[in-house]
């Protein structure tokens, strides 16, 4: 996977939390959750998700890689890039 | 019994606002059509390791007063909850310029809760090699058995107390009653009070049913629920809800509210005998109770509303402890239905159902018929036993429901038409 669709991934997670989330404007190094109704519960719903689909076992204390969109995608990328 | 007194303003407790979530009505008015007309709520539900099965499946609007997120984080009983609250609210006129958030409580009846959350987690890690890192983090709040109601408190704000009460089948009445002493202890000044029931989600509850011999079968579900008929076979899982709002009559009177009755008795005993099995004595010793502190005789009673499932056993043990208990009055000035014939057995919310299905008697004079009753069953004859079509009398004045559980746990509420 590259960046891109990394980004896409993690949009089409939140989206599925949230179906009225807004990606409109979205700032990628803003925090999420300064721009999305996404609480503690939903951030353990995308690191389940990913465990889910990839294997990824995100350990706690890298939680706050998952802070922006593009630091999520920085994380990530090594990760999924064989995926 | 001590002597009764005649309560005062503020011991007087009044129903002023009906939210319901039933099988084939999503109000009270379509729910009070649907009994008068003798239609069935009843469908059928194909549920993981059991097959299909007749089951009552709830209809409404599930985002009317939260989004759908909420309900994806929540519980199947929450999400009923909620829509129950609101509707409850919005009859009675109530919003908190009205009652202070502070001072409402939430009492809901559950018979059970969780049971659906962990099956669907058991199955989901199945998915994973039952590797417990796939479990979710939403299994405990979802599973506390305050789930439900709380859920309630987030969406409307209400930061009274709020907890479950668990009474098997008999829990909507309990529920109910918990509300009455609420109210007249001071503790709160509005109680939104009922029970809950998302049972159908359960394959285990199907399963369990099936195993005691006491899960109803037939090829044309809307047939299935039949009690007293001869040809009952058991249960029909049923879903739904349905939340009260009570307040004391001073306040009531105050705020010139509609008045859907006056609960004015009320009874819990226990069997103390067996883990399934009901118990007709310990069941009329409840009606006894609850017709003691009313202050009422047996013959003002108008319309007996009975908690009969479709069993063998407990269909004859409860008509037993009506017949001692209405003797002089069955069939002349007190008549007898079924609601579970129209929706199966909605558990936690059963009882509350049931009594919201009738209350409308109050203004239509019209006792509402048990259905599917092609064959009576003699030993459960109950003269003023109504069937087939509404019965229409010159004024129904009290309605005696009866709601009995697991483990010996009986209920009978009486609810009578409010005079100032």
């Amino acid at each position: 996977m590259n960046r891109n669709e990394i980004r896409d991934v993690l949009l089409e997670i939140i989206a599925d939390i949230d179906e009225e989330a807004d990606f409109a404007g979205l700032d990628d190094h803003k925090p999420l959750r300064d721009q999305l109704d996404l609480d503690s519960m939903d951030f353990l719903d995308i690191v389940m998700e990913l465990r889910k689909r990839y294997k990824l076992q995100i350990p706690e204390d890298e939680y706050p890689e998952l802070a922006t969109l593009s630091s999520c995608v920085n994380y990530l990328e090594p990760k999924l890039r064989h995926i | 019994m001590t002597a009764m007194t005649t309560p005062s303003t503020t011991e007087r407790i009044v129903i002023t606002g009906v939210g319901l979530a039933a099988p084939g009505a999503d109000s009270l008015a379509t729910f009070r059509a649907n009994l008068l007309a003798g239609k069935s709520g009843v469908s059928t539900i194909d549920l993981r390791y059991m097959g299909t099965h007749p089951a009552g499946l709830c209809s409404f609007d599930e985002t009317k007063y939260r989004k759908k997120r909420e309900n994806k984080r929540g519980t199947r009983a929450g999400c009923i909850g909620v829509y129950c609250a609101g509707e409850a609210l919005a009859d009675a006129g109530i919003n908190a310029s009205i009652y202070d958030p502070a001072r409402t409580g939430i009492y809901v009846g559950l018979t059970e809760h969780g049971t659906v959350e962990t099956e669907n987690e058991v199955y989901n890690i199945g998915q994973y090699d039952y590797n417990v890192d796939y479990w979710t983090h939403h299994h405990n709040p979802r599973t506390v058995l305050n789930n439900p109601a709380g859920e309630i408190t987030m969406t409307f704000g209400i930061t009274g107390p709020h907890y479950s009460i668990g009474a098997a089948c008999a829990a909507g009445n309990a529920a109910l009653i918990q509300g009455v002493q609420m109210l007249r202890l001071g503790e709160v000044d509005l109680a939104l009070c009922g029970g809950l029931s998302e049972c159908v989600g359960s394959f285990g509850i199907f399963a369990s049913f099936r195993a005691q011999g006491a899960l109803a079968e037939h090829a044309d579900p809307s047939k299935a629920s039949r009690p007293f008929d001869l040809q009952r076979n058991g249960i029909v899982i049923a879903e739904g809800g349905c939340l009260f709002t009570l307040e004391r009559l001073d306040q009531a009177l105050a705020r010139n509210a509609k008045i859907y009755g006056e609960i004015c008795g009320y009874a819990i005993n226990s069997d103390a005998r067996d883990f399934v099995l009901p118990y007709g004595p310990r069941q009329r010793e409840c009606m006894h109770l609850a017709l003691a502190r009313a202050g009422m005789q047996p013959e003002e009673i108008t319309i007996i509303n009975t908690h009969a499932t479709g069993t063998k056993q407990g269909d004859i043990e409860e008509c037993q402890a009506i017949r001692e208990t209405f003797a002089s009055s069955m069939g002349k000035s007190t008549w007898v239905n079924n609601t579970k014939s129209h929706i199966g057995h909605a558990m936690g919310a059963a009882g509350v159902l049931e009594l919201a299905g009738n209350l409308p008697a109050f203004q239509d004079n019209l006792v509402h018929p048990t259905i599917n009753l092609d064959d009576p069953d003699p030993a459960c004859d109950l003269p003023g036993l109504v069937r087939h079509t509404p019965k229409e009398l010159s004024q129904v004045d009290a309605i005696l429901n009866n709601s009995f559980g697991m483990l010996g746990i009986n209920s009978v509420l009486i609810v009578k038409r409010f005079l100032a």
